[in-house]
């Protein structure tokens, strides 16, 4: 999965050459009627690709729109400015207009109206009154160095879902070795080697030492990955950006996020009696780690919720919930900190826990211990 | 000093105490043998000696040193339910095992070698362990065991699953072994297999330790007051022999408890009677076995 998806990114970003050399879209010119019954709609007969021909009779409309001549008319009736309905006819089963024919009619309709009345550039104002251009400042007035927009929300995605799913495979991964080496018995002679602190740290950095080549790969390509495609490609994919300090975040959380899975992996890997059941335990841990990308569209319209301050540092969902604000907003300072004090602590203080279980429950084959029978083995451990 | 000390070693499990204040020691150059019935606290004795679970109480030393994360290297280990990484190849999995006990690779890769050759196993090396049978899984397993030079192997049950064969080589490494000065402990239900390789054995049950000590010494304690003759000829009435028993092949003589073998043997040849062979009966280490179990059932 580590070398997959650059090479995917690299492939998808060649199929768009390949099919779009193919299939280059051709903008056709066409022709649509108009029977005009309450008079004065004689301008602005070309809109774009679109030309508009003026019809006297509904019937000669239909007449040219059945011989093809046109491909669909429409009538502006006298009642139009009180009513503000027009009827629309074409041969074609459709869902709606297209925008295209939308515009060009709507704009057909707005420049006969204001005719004589604005002058012409107002009129073309009209049609298009808004181009936001937002520009950020800094607390000092000065334009901030990192500008919002959709362009940042991409690559923090794209992390954040590669993080849970990376996550949910590596954590079975390291279940379901647990699990073989505990039905195989492989255990007994590990743990007359080398000790269960020694034995479970060890796996555990293998997991975060695995999370961190993974990131390292990820992050070196992304932006490499990212100008080939916006220069190759262009259009919105060249407004992608990666936000400011993302890379040292995104290393940050995902060795913390692999760290901590990794140990509660351990932890029950040491509990369950099979790799099936350590399986459906885990699956309520991993949930938590999903929980981020379910309210994403939330997260895009209500950055400033207190709920994602939460998610930031409650540790399950924390690695994949600051990777994808870092793309919408920016997260204080103090919910890093918090967040990431509190994923350490947790990786910690599990991985103590699970050393005091460990050995008892790794050599009790076939039999989970109950909630009280654990609780008794931390004491006792 | 021993190769292995313990000392009054006491595990126990939810309320139940599975090994109770056992003491043994096991003196380098030695095969042990640990019997006892199942469920008498072998495997949880084997694991405390292997550092696998700790005691609650007592102590386990290793030639004079406390068990230790660095202790384990000097530790071999043949579990008796076996298992190897099963797509790891043969020789991938003896060196990862062996560095695991601190060799290096190159050290382990070289020793790794020999034994399979040794073994005969060497043109299976490349194989997948999933690819090899029981039996040849057994005898990597116990490569793995004894690669590191350790100074105390534990092997439970070692011979099950092993071919006629196999059996006798592994008894000549274990004999190299104890003639290295290494200390063997061997826990099997194959009583021959105890009679025959190991100078003092430990029985327990239900924890404790119930016969302990040399085996010929152990044996004669419980022998019973007869012989055992094979002969050609007329044998008359003996003197002191109370009762004489007809086996197949053989005769045993009960003796009246006056008389000793020794002057039953004069008497034999007194009376002209040719004598193939004269054993004084002990019981074998299996019939020992039940009645110790037998009693402490009652």
């Amino acid at each position: 999965m580590t070398l997959i998806v650059p090479l995917i990114v690299l492939l998808l970003i060649g199929v768009f050459h390949l099919v779009s050399g193919i299939a280059t879209p051709t903008v056709e010119a066409m022709s649509i009627g108009y029977v005009d019954e309450l008079g004065g709609f004689e301008q602005y007969t070309s809109q774009g690709n679109i030309t508009l021909v003026r019809f006297d009779t509904q019937s000669g409309a239909t007449e040219a729109l059945v011989k093809g001549d046109i491909k669909e008319y429409f009538v502006i009736p006298p009642d139009y400015i009180s009513a503000g309905a027009i009827n629309r006819y074409t041969l074609e089963k459709q869902l709606a207009a297209s925008p295209a024919i939308t515009e060009a009619i709507n704009n057909f309709l707005l420049g006969n109206l204001l005719a004589g009345k604005v002058p012409a550039a107002t009129i073309a104002r009209i049609e298009a009154p808004l181009n936001l251009v937002t520009t950020r400042l800094t607390e000092t007035g000065e334009v901030a160095p990192e500008q919002g927009g959709y362009g940042n929300l991409i690559i923090p995605f794209v992390f954040g879902v590669l993080l849970a799913l990376s996550i949910i495979f590596s954590s079975t991964y390291l279940l379901q070795g647990l699990a073989d080496e505990k039905e195989n018995r492989l255990i007994e002679i590990l743990l007359s080697s080398v000790s269960a602190r020694q034995l479970l740290t060890g796996k555990v950095l293998g997991m975060g030492a695995a999370g961190l080549v993974q990131v390292a790969v990820w992050v070196i390509s992304a932006p490499l990955l990212l100008n080939l495609a916006s220069s190759s490609i262009g259009g919105f994919i060249s407004t992608i950006r990666l936000p400011a300090n993302f890379v040292v975040l995104a290393i940050v959380y995902f060795i913390l996020g692999y760290l901590l899975f990794a140990v509660i992996s351990a932890a029950i890997g040491a509990i369950s009696s099979s790799s099936r059941e350590g399986q459906q335990l885990i699956g309520v841990f991993t949930l938590p780690a999903l929980i981020p990308l379910w309210f994403t569209s939330l997260l895009m319209f209500f950055p400033g919720n207190p709920v994602w301050v939460f998610f930031t540092i409650f540790p399950l969902s924390s690695p994949v919930e600051v990777i994808m604000r870092l793309g919408v907003s920016v997260i204080p300072a103090w919910q890093l900190v918090v967040s990431i004090a509190v994923l350490v602590l947790s990786v910690i203080g599990i991985l103590l826990l699970t050393i005091r279980v460990f050995r008892t429950y790794l050599l009790m084959y076939g039999k989970r211990p109950g909630i009280g029978e654990i609780i008794q083995g931390l004491r006792s451990g | 000093m021993p190769a292995v000390e313990v000392s009054h070693i006491v595990k126990s499990f939810a309320d139940k105490v599975v090994v109770d204040d056992l003491s043994f020691s096991v003196a380098q150059g030695e095969i042990f043998g640990l019997i006892g019935p199942n469920g008498a606290g072998k495997t949880t004795t084997i694991r405390m000696m292997m550092d696998i679970i700790k005691p609650d109480s007592g102590d386990v030393t290793i030639l004079g040193e406390q068990l230790s994360e660095s202790t384990k290297n000097k530790l071999g280990y043949l579990p008796e339910e076996r298992g190897l990484y099963k797509k790891l190849r043969v020789l991938d999995s003896i060196i990862y095992l062996a560095s695991l006990k601190g060799m290096d690779r190159r050290s382990a890769e070289e020793k790794a070698n020999g034994l399979l050759n040794q073994t005969g196993m060497l043109p299976h090396k490349g194989k997948k362990i999933e690819e090899l049978s029981r039996g040849m899984g057994q005898i990597i397993q116990f490569i793995v065991s004894v690669i590191h030079n350790p100074e105390l192997v534990v092997l439970d049950e070692p011979f099950a699953g092993l071919d006629p064969v196999n059996v006798e080589l592994l008894k000549g490494m274990l004999f190299d072994l104890k003639n290295q000065g290494k200390a063997l402990i061997l826990s099997t239900h194959q009583m021959n297999e105890i009679e025959e390789l190991c100078d003092r054995i430990l029985m327990i049950n239900h924890g404790r330790s119930v016969l302990y000590g040399n085996l010929a010494e152990i044996k004669s304690r419980y022998r019973s007051n007869s012989v055992l003759l094979e002969f050609e000829g007329e044998m008359g009435e003996v003197p002191g022999v109370a009762e004489k028993r007809t086996h197949k092949g053989h005769v045993e003589l009960v003796l009246d408890g006056n008389a000793t073998p020794q002057q039953i043997l004069e008497r034999l040849v007194s009376q002209r009677v040719v004598i193939n062979r004269f054993e004084i009966a002990t019981p074998p280490l299996n019939e020992i076995f039940l009645r110790v179990v037998g009693t402490a059932h009652e």
